[in-house]
């Protein structure tokens, strides 16, 4: 990434940012756009580097924030209707050591409302469009994030992944996407989706950046009690010799070029003095049903919090408190929102626990044990992001279980707490993206990183 | 799955949200079709299998019972909300 310095500008680099922001407009990026504070934050910076004074590691570097970061930079609405007016006073830990590090932000990004969906679709504020296909998804629900980068707008940008959501846009947009172990990145301050599998993760253009931000932004927060002491820092990179791939993913309701991009890696791996394994995991056909079950469950507990009482919109109509509330939430929540509470309540209902929440509980518990064994056997494991590329905009918007099914190859690294890197890996013939996602055991992020410089092809 | 109305209007209910007729029609498939995937569960048996709730390596972290520093005051929390009087919040008449 270009980081300011006495040649290059944080002025020059953020008017960039902004002018480019302005030119894809239509791609329904940002939800807000920082840009005096953006410019003003510049010229401290490049008035520190004249005088000679130590700026940050980021100095300078204009980035964006998914819009369920809080921040006191605009409002932060989580593209829902139901946070409007929302200016948080408080900063979450993730973008604080971002800022502390002299890095720009530049907006915030769009998003499937409360990150629930696959596509951005379902985003109070209208779809983000395709930085490949102008008439495709972004993917989601970090879409905005994925678009700024790739369309080069901003150097990274943050994202939260709970069943895919880094991994899926990186992939269906040609950039880098990191889904943490779990808990290696401080939520404080980030609106929660499902507590239990929520990542904070980046969108960057280059492994090096990726590794970069990590270093700044991993390690234990007094804010929040689901952090992990700093492994990052502090892990040596371990040698790898083989690499797994999944067949119960090879087949035909994954697309063909997507498998061909696969079998293209594994041949560059091989070539590369590496050994290719063929694992079974059975268990994983049933990850996307007990995602489906946990994560709604969850989000019926942690979306309770919005009642239009102390924050965010307020529903007028309203004579009676718990009129105030369900019509608070009746007109604040988008439609996916709502059937995911519905499914939640239903699958915690007494009479209806032990066969689903239950259930899947004890599914989660087979995925990992499946992960721990997969790992004893390989190094890491190779896989498709998504079984497509990116898709129509309107294809899937009406047919929910179509649009989770999007997810049935990135949701259960979340289930299991353990890392996943989308790369890069070349375009269909009708030029859409193509991702794969490196996974590996937890805490392996940094090997990770490392070891997807080995699939990069040599130029 | 077959979701009946009443179904629908229990959810709802434990949702705290009112749910339309046209709404409630669309719900009907749309939970149904949820449904019908998540119940593939049935598949598998699990009966030895012991539950996961969650993967953070730790349990019970504690710290002491101290009041820390806040880093929004009093007035910036107010000010997020639609109604206050007397610096409290204000909602409509409950008795």
């Amino acid at each position: 990434m270009r980081i300011a310095n006495k040649t290059i500008t944080a002025t020059r680099l953020v008017k960039d940012a902004l002018d480019k922001a302005h030119e894809f407009k239509d791609y329904n990026i940002f939800t807000f756009l920082n840009e005096e504070g953006a410019l003003k934050k510049a010229a401290e910076i490049d008035a520190k580097i004249a005088a000679g004074e130590k700026v940050g590691k980021l100095a300078g570097v204009p980035f964006a924030i998914k819009d369920n970061f809080l921040a006191p930079f605009g409002e932060t609405t989580a593209s829902a209707h139901i946070l409007e007016g929302f200016n948080s006073p408080i900063t979450a830990t993730a973008v604080a050591k971002l800022l502390a590090e002299d890095a720009i932000l530049i907006g915030r990004t769009n998003l499937d409302a409360f990150a629930h969906g696959s596509s951005t679709e379902n985003s109070y504020f209208g779809p983000t469009l395709n930085s490949h296909d102008r008439e495709r998804v972004a993917g989601g629900s970090s879409g905005g994030s994925a678009v700024a980068v790739a369309l080069d707008i901003v150097e990274f940008a943050t994202g939260t992944d709970t069943g895919g959501s880094i991994r899926q846009p990186a992939s269906f947009n040609d950039v880098y996407g990191l889904k943490p172990t779990y808990g290696c990145i401080s939520r404080y301050g980030v609106v929660a989706m499902a507590s239990s599998t929520d990542c904070i993760g980046f969108f960057t253009k280059s492994l090096e950046d990726m590794d970069l931000l990590m270093s700044i932004a991993s390690g234990k927060d007094s804010k929040d009690l689901t952090t992990l002491d700093d492994y990052y820092n502090n892990s040596e990179v371990a040698k790898a010799e083989k690499v797994g791939i999944i067949k119960d993913f090879d087949n035909d309701s994954v697309a063909p070029e997507i498998r061909a991009a696969l079998k293209s890696k594994c041949e560059l791996l091989k070539s590369k003095g590496y050994e290719i394994i063929e694992l079974e995991m059975p268990a994983l056909k049933y990850a996307l049903a007990a995602y489906y079950i946990i994560v709604p469950a969850e989000i019926t507990s942690n979306l309770s919090r919005y009642d239009g009482v102390r924050y965010g919109f307020r529903s007028d109509k309203s004579t009676g408190l718990n009129e105030l509330y369900a019509n608070t939430r009746d007109e604040g929540f988008m439609p996916e929102n709502k059937r995911r509470i519905m499914i939640g309540n239903f699958v915690l209902s007494s009479g209806f626990y032990d066969a689903y929440f239950l259930k899947a509980a004890k599914v989660r518990t087979l995925i990992i044990k499946e992960y721990e064994e997969a790992f004893s056997k390989c190094d890491f494991l190779l896989t498709p992001v998504a079984p497509n590329p990116a898709f129509k905009l309107g294809e899937k918007a009406n047919d929910p279980v179509a649009m989770y099914l999007e997810d049935m190859m990135s949701v259960s690294l979340n289930l299991a707490g353990v890392p996943g890197l989308a790369i890069p890996a070349g375009k269909t013939a009708s030029g859409l993206p193509i991702g794969l996602q490196l996974v590996g055991p937890r805490r392996s992020d940094k090997d990770l990183i490392e070891f997807a410089k080995v699939l990069k092809e040599d130029k | 799955m077959e979701v009946e109305r009443e179904t629908i209007m229990h959810l709802a209910d434990l949702s705290n949200f009112s749910v339309s007729n046209t709404e409630c029609e669309s719900l009907k498939q749309d939970l149904g079709e949820i449904l019908n995937y998540i119940s593939q569960l049935d598949e598998i048996d699990v009966s030895d299998v012991e539950p996961t709730y969650q993967v953070f390596e730790m349990e019970n972290v504690w710290r002491d019972d101290e009041i820390l520093p806040q880093e929004a005051t009093r007035e910036e929390l107010l000010a997020l909300t639609k109604e206050q009087k007397d610096n409290q919040i204000k909602v409509p008449k409950v008795l």
